[in-house]
């Protein structure tokens, strides 16, 4: 193990011993939970009662979803090395997990902006009605040569309908607090290279421990979106 | 670090304006909250004014509709965003610390951060009355209303960003004092010999924490409907408005609680001073605020008994609301419990909070009618609710401030605050107040509907409102006299000394005004009402470090946090984000970038300044 010269540990000269930024960042953990609370509820109260498609059941693409969502409970694991890695005071191997961390969440990042771009161009299949019902706005062509099944754009944006407004902003702000986090830890990854890490490993990497404590958070607020909006969402179309 | 990310230089010791744009002692911070929040309440009782005015008559024609739709909107904004909440978060800059034995707060860069994003969202909310659109909406902004098919002029942008800048502050704030007070407790400060004023803003730190991200989903969706097109109230769409009415009271209840918990807990510290008594049963008296920052969360709905929630959702609100009168009657009859037996001295401080406990009673008893959801039918959008809201607002929490200026002014600046001066402004007030707000009573039961901008001939309500008028005029002259008194005494007022009222608590222990870095020595507690107790038992004394998040030197003197710029800048970025929200994206992401430069900046900057060692 690399031997840093840590700063002689502070004294704690809290009325609980804890320090004031670890007792602030579960504070605003609580906060968030209110907050994400809050969006979970207006989805919920607006789940299936969209008056046009497309519904959860149309879009949602529960194999993809399921690929990003191990991406960021990894990143977790990923974050607990890191900071195991610091507490040691082993700066090289913190690079090296933090990183990883980042680069988790930022495929994770990736995988909802492709998600979001297909949900926007989705295309299904749509059942021809009998010729002399068509109205004029069918793609007549697609319909022709008695041809049972025509394919057109059936795409959900957040102005589609409720579940789109509901869908795209309570993922929407899950993603950015993911992308605030990722660069809290690419600014981790870059200020260990100043002074060979020493700020960070001083107060037993509590610097690492509030980005870890606010990352476990944002991933666990996922688990509960991919259980609530996919996982329970499809059943229902 | 001498630099900044190398761009601006640390100030050190610097004078003048600087040394108030850079501060970060929370006494300063105090001041400034004080001052930027009463001149906002001079501008919330001017909107009042004009509207009295207006309803003095029958069909006056002072203003029109619109303009008074805007008035009363913002009158309710300013008053409760911009004046009572932030004069309450000046008495918990003042005081936390020194109630505490602390140095600071946990966070000094933190709470100029907060002051400095409350600024700036005042301004953006009130930045309708240059562009000629503000709110119209009711504070409340009822959807659809805000629609932007229905209300398409700026001014509904400016309370969606506004109220969202706010709550950036407020969370900030809360965040702080929380932490300050968990964590920096003077040695022996158990919690259950803390004041009842640091119970108080204890417990409405938390809700501040809590109800504000609430709010904040709610505009945000106003947003997304506005600003994109989407569909959260677009009843076209199937969307359900109530879920606006829901959102907004769910934070708006725990709202009306910090609007007067704080007040609750000036007045337990005002009443055993000049009682020469300890609070009557504390322990009761905290376990009551706690019991009603709970019980807050679970009477929202009683906002919207006229909705047709049906009998049960009703029943239930019905009933939780007359519960939290328990609690709440549990702390007056302490007060009184106080008062009673004790060497009363009425000075103007104890006045206000004999005023308080009779006004604030007669709000609470026509809150427990408002309770019966029946009864309340009646009253809905009457001015029996306007009557009702101003007791509590009004009579509690304002009575409740002046009581707690005229008790720490001299601790603040170490003079008094005129005596015979302060006598009149009280008794003005409390005749201004009654003649204002006690006829909107009768007018509501005789069936006059609020926010209407005039009203008919003939309807009965004409002396009412020209005794409401009077009674609204006699109150911003009382209000005059405040201020004269408080300019006047700033400058001329009586040499305080440290200890003017023969205080309890830890504050009256140090000078007037204090030291930058408070206690000297950092006092050892030994039982509740800690001052009293060390003038009249055994005081004892250890030194410890100053406060400050990353101030671990190691009690060689003491070193305060050193004075920074970045909470200002920081916030800057924050505040053009605002109108960049509003106006053009690229300004918000200006403003983005700015506030992410102010947040490494200011992650690299020590607390404080090596160099002043």
């Amino acid at each position: 193990m690399e031997h840093t010269e840590a700063a002689p540990h502070a004294e704690h000269a809290t009325t609980t011993g804890i320090d004031h930024r670890k007792m602030l960042i579960w504070a605003f953990l609580g906060s968030e939970c209110m907050f994400f609370g809050s969006l979970i509820a207006t989805y919920l109260v607006y789940y299936g009662q969209s008056i046009s498609g497309p519904g959860p059941a149309d879009v949602l693409d529960i194999n993809t979803t399921t690929v990003s969502t191990f991406v960021l409970l990894m990143s977790s694991l990923m974050m607990v090395l890191s900071y195991s890695a610091i507490s040691k005071g082993d700066v090289k191997r913190f690079r090296v997990w933090i990183l990883c961390t980042a680069i988790l969440g930022s495929t994770f990042l990736g995988f909802q902006f492709f998600e979001f771009t297909e949900f926007a161009h989705h295309h299904q299949e749509f059942e021809c009605p009998p010729a002399l019902d068509r109205p004029a706005q069918y793609p007549d062509t697609a319909c022709m040569d008695g041809a049972t099944h025509y394919e057109a754009n059936y795409g959900l944006t957040p102005r589609t309908n409720l579940f789109g407004s509901t869908f795209f902003t309570l993922t929407g702000f899950h993603g950015a607090h993911v992308t605030v986090g990722v660069i809290w830890l690419l600014s981790l990854f870059g200020y260990s290279f100043r002074r060979r890490g020493e700020d960070l490993i001083r107060d037993g990497g509590l610097n690492v421990d509030l980005a870890a404590l606010y990352w476990h958070f944002v991933d666990i607020v996922w688990i509960v979106i991919f259980t609530v909006v996919y996982l329970i969402g499809v059943t229902v179309a | 670090m001498a630099t900044i990310a190398g761009v601006f230089s640390r100030p050190t010791r610097p004078t003048g304006i600087w040394a108030w744009i850079s501060t970060v002692d929370h006494k300063k911070i105090g001041a400034l909250y004080g001052v930027t929040a009463f001149v906002f309440f001079l501008v919330g009782g001017l909107e009042a004014l004009i509207m009295r005015l207006q309803l003095a008559r029958a069909e006056h024609g002072i203003v029109s509709a619109e303009v008074f739709s805007q008035l009363f909107t913002m009158h309710a904004l300013t008053m409760i965003f911009l004046a009572i909440m932030p004069l309450s978060a000046a008495f918990f800059n003042l005081v936390v610390p020194l109630m505490i034995g602390a140095r600071d707060v946990a966070f000094p860069r933190l709470n100029a951060f907060s002051y400095w994003v409350f600024l700036l969202g005042a301004f953006i909310l009130q930045t309708g009355w240059i562009v000629g659109s503000s709110p119209n909406t009711g504070w409340f902004a009822y959807a659809p209303l805000t629609a932007e098919s229905f209300n398409p002029s700026k001014g509904m942008d400016f309370y969606v960003v506004g109220l969202g800048v706010l709550g950036v502050s407020s969370v900030a704030a809360a965040l702080n004092f929380i932490i300050t007070i968990i964590n920096m407790r003077a040695p022996g400060m158990t919690l259950m010999r803390l004041p009842v004023f640091i119970w108080m803003t204890l417990v409405t730190s938390f809700l501040l924490v809590t109800a504000m991200p609430v709010i904040t989903v709610g505009l945000i969706e106003l947003y997304m409907d506005r600003t994109f097109g989407m569909n959260f109230f677009n009843v076209d769409a199937g969307a359900d408005v109530i879920l606006w009415q829901h959102l907004f009271w769910v934070f708006g209840h725990p709202e009306v609680y910090i609007l007067i918990l704080p007040a609750m807990g000036i007045i337990s510290e005002v009443l055993p001073t000049f009682s020469r008594k300890p609070l009557y049963g504390y322990p009761v008296v905290v376990l009551s605020g706690i019991t009603i920052g709970f019980m807050g969360w679970a009477v929202w709905s009683h906002h919207m008994f006229t909705v047709g929630l049906g009998p049960i959702a009703n029943s239930v609100f019905a009933i939780t609301t007359m519960f939290i009168a328990v609690p709440t009657g549990i702390k007056i009859f302490n007060w009184i419990g106080t008062l009673w037996g004790g060497s009363v001295d009425l000075k103007t401080a104890p006045l206000f909070a004999i005023g308080f406990i009779f006004l604030f009673i007669v709000g609470g008893l026509s809150g427990v009618m408002h309770a019966i959801s029946p009864s309340d039918a009646q009253q809905q959008d009457t001015y029996f609710i306007v009557a009702h809201i101003h007791y509590v607002l009004f009579g509690g929490s304002i009575m409740a401030v002046f009581a707690g200026i005229y008790y720490w002014f001299p601790k603040a600046t170490g003079r008094l605050l005129s005596e015979r001066v302060g006598k009149w402004h009280f008794w003005l007030t409390m005749l201004g107040m009654n003649l204002a707000f006690y006829p909107m009573h009768f007018l509501g039961l005789d069936g006059m509907v609020r926010r209407n901008y005039t009203y008919p001939e003939g309807m009965g309500w004409d002396f009412w409102n020209m005794v409401s008028t009077i009674g609204a005029f006699i109150l911003g002259f009382a209000t005059l006299i405040f201020v004269h008194n408080f300019f006047r005494s700033l400058r001329k007022g009586e040499i305080s000394g440290d200890d003017p009222w023969d205080g309890r608590t830890l504050e009256w222990s140090i000078p007037s005004p204090p030291p930058e870095y408070n206690f000297a020595v950092i006092p050892t507690v030994h039982g509740r009402d800690a001052f009293w107790e060390q003038k009249h038992g055994s005081g004892h004394g250890v030194h410890a470090p100053a406060g400050g998040a990353y101030d671990h030197d190691e009690g060689h003197g003491i070193h305060m946090p050193s004075p920074s710029i970045l909470p200002l800048i920081t916030s800057l970025g924050l505040g053009i984000a605002g109108y960049g929200l509003v106006y053009s994206f690229p300004v918000a992401i200006l403003g983005a970038a700015i506030t992410m430069f102010g947040t490494y900046a200011w992650s690299m900057e020590p607390a404080t300044a090596p160099d002043e060692h």
